[in-house]
């Protein structure tokens, strides 16, 4: 079916940029934020934290990857299931792994590498079911 | 007991917003092309449907208790304690959205949420 086939790739393209905005973003706002340093909690301390956070340029790149992961995933909501999009983004905790290990030699626990496992197992079999269950809105109706 | 409460509003909190979001998006119906000009349009009509409005500050409150938690308990106890929210979540797609959850999709949604725990537990 050709509907079909083209619903899965563009459910896939959109999970993909999901996961990737999601984890760049994380990342951008973790590697701020420790430019920034340990902030305390008190009342200057925030303010000033504040102040640190807005003027510096990685926060708000972290800020845009974010947006960016909110609007792909409003955007594949608009025609997959919940059910369907929510733990396929859970592909981006496998990914972050592997990456880690790739580029960060970073040592992985045999508890972690089974969670790996699990959650690619996982999305496959997501994966396998039909992106969309419920009744499609047109937009020529909306 | 005050862990276990905070814990609920930060499940709860992101699957009912997340919930209130993918309704208000079916509402809104997908673009027609993925295209900017489109896609801008699609998302204007998007901020105009009230459930999205609903979903906001739900998945705020989310945020919050997550920070709250995360001062109170370690972050490899906090983040796999959340992964239940994948359950909490398909059983809402289920039961208020309406969606078919298949037999292959619950296997794949527990694996999805033991492998998250364990993988944040580190």
């Amino acid at each position: 079916m050709q509907s079909e086939r083209r619903l899965r790739i563009k459910t896939l393209v959109m999970v993909l940029a999901m996961v990737v905005c999601a984890n760049v973003g994380d990342l951008m706002l973790k590697r701020g934020m420790s430019q920034i340093g340990a902030v305390h909690l008190t009342a200057s301390g925030l303010v000033q934290a504040f102040r640190l956070t807005v003027a510096n340029g990685t926060i708000w790149v972290g800020i845009l990857f974010l947006t960016g992961f909110m609007l792909s995933y409003m955007t594949v909501l608009s025609w997959a299931d919940y059910s369907y999009v929510m733990p396929a983004g859970a592909f981006g905790y496998a990914l972050l792994t592997l990456l880690a290990v790739i580029f960060l030699h970073e040592s992985v626990s045999p508890r972690r590498w089974v969670g790996v496992v699990l959650i690619c197992v996982g999305v496959l079999l997501v994966g396998q079911t039909r992106p969309r269950t419920t009744a499609v809105v047109s937009e020529a109706a909306a | 007991m005050r862990v276990i409460l905070a814990l609920a509003v930060l499940i709860l909190g992101s699957t009912g917003g997340e919930i209130a979001i993918t309704h208000g998006m079916k509402a809104t119906g997908e673009p027609a092309r993925l295209r900017p000009l489109a896609l801008l349009q699609f998302l204007g009509r998007a901020v105009r449907n009230g459930w999205f409005w609903a979903g906001v500050p739900l998945m705020a409150l989310s945020f919050y208790s997550l920070l709250i938690l995360l001062s109170w308990e370690p972050i490899s106890l906090v983040i796999p304690a959340s992964a239940l929210s994948y359950v909490v979540g398909t059983l809402g797609a289920k039961y208020i959205l309406g969606e078919q959850v298949s037999a292959a999709r619950w296997a794949g949604v527990v694996l999805v949420c033991v492998g998250v725990a364990l993988v944040a537990a580190g």
